[in-house]
């Protein structure tokens, strides 16, 4: 136990350098410097110094022993295009705008998905099933940046129920939430409605059936508890496709979150901001399937813990 | 109920018939016809495989079928609803939707068949070899420990994000967006083929290859994919939805291919401005293809896993 959660912290630093790495060669693949084609055209002395100043001129190993030097002591640098702005701060004020509609997004997902394919395999190959399941691959079908402009168009202009757009009160984070939450939710709905299935057919059902249990009791400690587990697994890959969705949701829905940041900074090519998101982004994935992956076996007593990774 | 009365005369007595015993076999049936069979079975599949057959063809003959170019701009015919002249309406610059909508069609497909195909490549190679390598003395289990590392790292990093770092730097179109998406995508693929080999190659047929001397190559080449063959096709019919909406997506962000081409994800984008003036057709034509095409590549998907691979099946 104690040798795998150490293997996986391991594999959990390198995947993160890995990624840092990566990011670092991928910007250093660009041709010239930030600033040769400033439109500004500064002086060669002011570039000279500014190269300096953000330790440009030195060689690129160099430049790489100071990236990692300054990531350890978590500074990832300075915003090129607001030279006041530093990325942490960028991160600071974005992250929780962004982790407030994901969560949100994630809980309205989970419920709702958890619901509807519990639904489904209770009333298997009948009506309701077939509505549900259809209701699903719709749901799978419709990419949010589509759901979004129409949700706005319906329940903001047609219908004034919710803000149109920008940050603010709590109502402004409803609609985004919803648009963020449908892919998700369709996907655990399937996941669900086959593992109930599953769970279904098994033995201690039918014993629980045989003693009498009332439907309910059935359903949810019996059914739904067990059904979940393999959900559960899932939620790290729709954790990652939540974080990608903020990018368009905030972008459509003019939020200030660090999804929105981040597509900026790939608009003005601000290298130290698309660095510092892409790698904070990377960490906080990697801990959350870390998180998820524990809490998991921690839940299943039936999960061993074990070195295994193998992808079977 | 009404009581049956049972008695001689409900019985009949039967003639042995040696021919039908000889014969009782249910006819024999190949793997891959007993496949289509089972998909043909499936409504909803079917009704998949005849949306992406309309799709394929609106894409390759819909731009011939009127008399406008995908860049012809008629600055008087801007912003028309959907008409016996233009199908699906005009755009802000004038340009046919229809022809525009398709072009854009083109363009989705293209990435994701091209995206997929690179994925299928490298995926088979490397997850084949790594999951032949593994148990094979020291060498193979370090061949397959590198590969899993790297497999085990590029797998946690979103691949979306490095797509977005790799546009960055390189030009942006659609060779572009093939590369970028194939360079994370074939990873998926390399963990579950290795998967299926590592099983595989615990079968006694292979051992029995490999006894007689068979040469690694062809153990691999003859006796191992063939037979996942199965899981890749499953893989597949989920991986190219992924690439249409990725590449929908990259493009919507402004990544993507770039004017005076179409995608559908830029024609949404473009279309995101009127929304409120009314022009719903310029977002409802290309918002309402990439769901049918999402959707018909799913629900095709799933009729392929549930004819291929028993062990989902209800």
């Amino acid at each position: 136990m104690n040798i795998y959660i150490v293997k996986r912290i391991f594999t959990m630093l390198l995947t993160i350098w890995a990624i840092a790495t990566l990011t670092f060669i991928i910007m250093k693949c660009i041709p010239g410097d930030p600033f040769a084609s400033d439109s500004r055209a500064l002086p060669e002395e002011v570039l000279q110094n500014v190269r300096a100043k953000y330790n440009l001129d030195k060689p690129v190993p160099v430049q790489y022993a100071l990236y990692m030097k300054d990531m350890l002591s978590f500074d990832l640098g300075v915003s090129l295009n607001s030279e006041t702005r530093t990325v942490n701060e960028i991160i600071k004020q974005g992250a929780p705008v962004s982790a407030i509609i994901g969560l949100q997004a994630m809980i309205i997902a989970a419920i709702f998905g958890v619901i509807l394919g519990s639904v489904s395999a209770l009333n298997h190959r009948k009506f309701i099933d077939y509505f549900a399941t259809t209701i699903a691959i719709i749901g799978i079908s419709i990419p949010n940046f589509i759901l979004a402009p129409f949700l706005i168009k319906y329940f903001a202009v047609d219908m004034p129920l919710f803000p149109v757009a920008r940050w603010g009160t709590w109502m402004h984070s409803v609609l985004p939430s919803i648009a963020l939450a449908v892919t998700p939710l369709a996907i655990i709905a399937r996941f669900m409605r086959s593992s109930m299935l599953e769970v279904l057919k098994q033995d201690y059902i039918m014993t629980a059936n045989s003693k009498g249990l009332s439907k309910y009791k059935i359903v949810w400690s019996h059914g739904i508890r067990n059904a979940i587990l393999p959900v559960v697994s899932f939620i790290g890959p729709l954790f990652a496709s939540l974080i990608t969705g903020t990018f368009v949701i905030e972008q459509i829905f003019a939020i200030p979150g660090i999804g929105r940041y981040f597509v900026e900074s790939v608009f003005n090519r601000d290298y130290p901001v698309i660095m510092g998101t892409t790698i904070f982004f990377s960490a906080v994935l990697v801990f959350v399937l870390f998180i998820i992956d524990m809490s998991y076996r921690l839940i299943d007593p039936r999960i061993k813990l074990t070195s295994e990774g193998d992808g079977k | 109920m009404s009581k049956e009365v049972i008695n001689d005369s409900s019985f009949k007595k039967l003639q042995k018939n040696n021919d039908f015993a000889e014969n009782s076999m249910r006819p024999s049936v190949s793997a891959f016809k007993e496949s289509v069979i089972n998909i043909v079975k499936n409504k909803m599949a079917v009704i998949g495989f005849i949306l992406i057959v309309v799709i394929f063809f609106l894409a390759i003959f819909g731009p011939h079928m009127v008399n406008y170019g995908h860049s012809e701009q008629i600055l008087e015919d801007a912003n028309l609803p959907p008409s016996l002249d233009h199908w699906f309406g005009t755009d802000n610059l004038g340009r046919d939707m229809w022809v525009r909508t398709w072009l854009g069609a083109r363009v989705s497909l293209t990435v994701g068949l091209a995206a997929t195909l690179i994925d299928i490549i490298f995926g088979v190679v490397i997850g084949g070899i790594a999951g032949y390598a593994a148990g094979r003395g020291k060498i193979g289990d370090r061949i397959d420990g590198f590969l899993m590392r790297l497999i085990e790292i590029l797998y946690g990093i979103p691949y979306l994000l490095v797509v977005i770092l790799l546009l960055v730097v390189m030009e942006p179109g659609l060779f572009t967006i093939i590369i970028a998406l194939a360079a994370t995508g074939w990873v998926g693929m390399a963990r579950i083929i290795r998967g299926q080999v590592l099983q595989l190659s615990t079968q006694d047929y292979v051992l029995a290859a490999q006894k007689l001397g068979t040469p690694h190559w062809k153990i691999i080449t003859k006796h191992l994919w063939p037979n996942t063959l199965n899981i890749i096709i499953v893989n597949l019919s989920f991986t190219i939805p992924t690439a249409i909406f990725s590449e929908a997506f990259l493009s919507f962000i402004g990544l993507g291919v770039q004017a005076p081409f179409a995608s559908w994800g830029t024609m949404a984008n473009d279309a995101l401005s009127v929304i409120f003036s009314g022009e719903w057709w310029q977002l409802f034509f290309p918002a309402l293809l990439i769901s049918f095409t999402m959707f018909a590549f799913n629900v095709f998907g799933d009729g392929v896993q549930d004819a291929l691979d028993p062990s989902i099946k209800e």
